[in-house]
């Protein structure tokens, strides 16, 4: 019964780039019942369309929906279910000032990041790795009390 | 040409070549209405309510297969009309509703009968616009009707903030329509529509799956075509009575939850479900995993989502019926129609052992009589429209409906109060046909104001109560499932039907007797006016056969055996 394993799927929708369409795609997964996981937004340059990407899970049969009602919305040009892709997720973690500077960009440097801000009272860093590492990093991340971490959402793009 | 907003819109409408509007003024619409009252490229009809203005938009567009226009106010005026919209989103019906919205300037700011259209119009229209600028309305006129009656047909509403309707500005009427990310698909892949010729070619018991999809393509007769040819059964759906015609000897009947025991069966026993413009809809198919258990599925449909939705496919043809079934006709060419015969023979002695009967009487007129008089009394001429009970599930059986859109109900979203409505929207399209809804004494109330616009516009049409002084369907589930505790749907509390009839400028009728029925309908057609006709009828008939809900479909309650049948 491989149709009814629920599975962690990324979608890229192409959109027209105009007022509501968010609504629009967000309010197809509420309806239907859809889960989404993660859901990032921006313009495409030099064009009038925007790249939304979706991380969610179901079921194949649930996926195809997913694909299919999405399709159906007219502002929408294009859905990939992505196959074989690069995913990756930014994230920026703030740390007290008190913590040792370097192994705190070492850490990230191990995630593809480093520290991108020191002020007076805190280390702000940014990593960017796959959704996996990423909660490694936020695991590892957690011996040097971080004030606040805020995950960017997944892009991804096909190979 | 320079114009106002309001100016476009009534442009726009007569550029469609739209020939009755329905709808119901207020504030800020007033500019579109005042411009209505200036123009005379179409009739305007002020319905009293506008939910009821919607349906006869919507009738209206189901009785021509054209796109039809309701235009509402905002807040209360678009939230009357949002029943209407989804209606017609779940029959896929094609519909431009054009709805006031408060000023540009005052939205968001909670205004007076400011309420989000577009937010609660997304999940049951097609498509929806809320305009932004004067320089967009054209366009986006332009694309409503489009979107309506392109590609799966549906609802689309245009919310326009009232300075909009005022602000004067260049008005071109686009010639067409680009929008680069709605291209529907209607030719069927070719390879596809091969292997879907073999697999009829090949099959032993294959059955066609009519549903609505095929009125809504005008494509009945490629399908009568298609039947003929390949002397394949057939069953229709709820939406699909009428395209195979009563009389077609391959047509066993309406299947699933009320459907005859043959083409109950007949769905199965076969082998190949050929489905064309049919959505799988849970009162098709009963009990999902026993539903054509046996077969392998052929689904045509213009809409990808439907499409492996709820049943798995071998054979997905995503395309428009015409253009599908077109293609599939010269490939059957010489099929070998013996070879389905013993089929036919099999499904022929179902329908002798169970057929669509029930036990008439003397004493009391029964539903299922009323319905097959008015076949034999007006038939070919009638148009029938229906709102949404056991009246509904009697007419779709028992009717001889003979072509495509003339039996108009609500099939998908089941909204009581839609027939009346509907009816005039009906008649407006086609005068010279006796438009008949038959309804019943629960949901006729859902929408009694229409008496009132009828009467003024004298669009005489016949509302056939079949009054069992009960919410009936319910109440035969209540019989059936709920040991008869029949909670809220008593309605032996009835208005003067007549006296209601007539004080709103319409005629009214008791019948309690077969002669006083034929005499009333012989009088309403005389008289041309909107009336009630109240017939009085068996008040515990059930629909039947009956599939229990969730059950399969093999297993029906059947009605009681009538002698010498």
């Amino acid at each position: 019964m491989k149709n009814s394993i629920n599975e962690r799927r990324v979608i890229s929708v192409i959109v027209l780039n105009e007022s509501s369409v968010l609504a629009r795609i967000t309010a197809l997964f509420a309806g239907r019942g859809y889960n989404i996981e993660s859901l990032t937004v921006a313009p495409i340059p030099d064009s009038d369309m925007s790249h939304i990407t979706i991380a969610t899970n179901g079921s194949a049969k649930v996926m195809e929906q997913i694909t299919k009602q999405l399709h159906k919305l007219i502002p929408v040009y294009k859905v990939i279910e992505h196959e074989e892709m690069v995913e990756k997720e930014m994230v920026l973690a703030k740390f007290p000032i008190t913590e040792h500077l370097s192994d705190v960009g070492a850490l990230c440097a191990a995630y593809n990041g480093g520290i991108v801000n020191v002020g007076k009272e805190m280390i702000i860093a940014m990593v960017a790795d796959e959704p996996k590492r990423i909660k490694h990093f936020i695991e590892a991340a957690q011996r040097y009390n971080p004030y606040e971490i805020v995950r960017g959402g997944v892009v991804a793009i096909e190979r | 040409m320079q114009m106002s907003g309001a100016q476009m819109v009534c442009e726009a409408i007569i550029a469609e070549g739209v020939k009755t509007v329905f709808g119901y003024p207020g504030g800020a619409i007033m500019h579109v209405y005042d411009e209505v009252y200036k123009q005379n490229g179409f009739e305007h009809i002020l319905n009293r309510h506008e939910q009821a203005s919607v349906h006869a938009a919507d009738g209206y567009a189901r009785a021509t297969g054209e796109v039809g226009v309701a235009m509402v106010t905002s807040g209360p005026g678009f939230t009357n009309a949002v029943t209407g919209l989804a209606t017609a989103y779940m029959d896929s019906i094609p519909l431009v509703v054009i709805s006031g919205q408060v000023p540009s300037q005052l939205i968001g700011t909670d205004g007076f009968q400011e309420i989000d259209a577009v937010g609660i119009s997304r999940p049951c229209t097609k498509h929806n616009f809320l305009v932004r600028s004067l320089e967009e309305l054209p366009r986006l006129l332009k694309e409503a009707f489009y979107i309506a009656r392109s590609g799966r047909p549906g609802p689309v509403l245009i919310d326009i903030p009232k300075d909009i309707t005022v602000d004067i500005g260049e008005f071109i009427y686009p010639d067409s329509v680009d929008i680069p990310t709605y291209k529907p698909t209607y030719k069927g892949n070719k390879r596809q529509i091969e292997k879907a010729v073999e697999a009829m070619k090949a099959a032993k018991k294959p059955l066609l799956y009519i549903g609505g999809g095929v009125v809504l393509s005008n494509a009945s007769d490629l399908v009568r075509e298609l039947a003929e040819k390949t002397q394949i059964p057939a069953v229709e759906t709820l939406m699909a009575r009428g395209v195979l015609g009563a009389k077609n000897p391959l047509l066993l009947g309406m299947l699933g939850m009320h459907g005859n025991y043959a083409s109950n069966m007949a769905m199965s026993e076969t082998d190949l479900v050929i489905s064309l413009g049919a959505r799988f809809d849970d009162r098709v198919t009963g009990k999902l995993s026993e539903f054509a258990k046996y077969a392998d599925i052929i689904h045509v449909d213009i809409d990808a989502a439907n499409i492996g939705k709820l049943v798995d496919v071998d054979y997905p043809i995503v395309g428009d019926i015409t253009e599908v079934v077109e293609a599939m006709l010269p490939q059957l060419d010489g099929i070998d129609t013996d070879r389905f015969e013993a089929w036919r023979n099999i499904l022929k002695r179902y329908d002798e052992l169970h057929p669509q009967s029930f036990v008439d009487s003397d004493e009391v007129i029964k539903p299922q009589w009323a319905i097959e008089r008015i076949g034999e009394l007006v038939g070919e001429n009638a148009i029938i429209t229906s709102d949404v009970g056991q009246h509904q599930m009697w007419a779709a059986q028992h009717f001889p409906f003979d072509r495509p859109r003339q039996w108009i109900n609500s099939g998908g979203l089941g909204t009581m109060g839609f027939g009346f409505p509907a009816a005039l929207g009906v008649k407006k399209a086609f005068p010279e046909k006796t438009v008949i809804n038959i309804t019943g004494d629960g949901s006729i109330l859902m929408n009694m104001q229409e008496l009132v616009t009828a009467a003024e516009y004298k669009i005489p049409v016949i509302n056939l109560i079949l009054n069992n002084h009960f919410l009936g369907m319910v109440r035969q589930w209540q019989t059936f499932f709920y040991e008869k505790r029949y909670s809220e749907t008593d309605l032996s509390f009835q208005p003067n039907w007549k006296a209601l009839a007539e004080a709103c400028g319409g005629i009214g009728y008791d019948v309690t007797t077969k002669e006083e029925f034929d005499a009333a309908i012989k009088d309403a057609i005389e008289q041309d006016k909107v009336c009630f006709m109240n017939v009085i009828v068996n008040r515990f008939e059930d629909v039947l056969p009956m599939v229990p809900s969730g059950g399969a479909l093999f297993n029906m309650m059947l009605p009681q055996k009538v002698e010498g049948k």
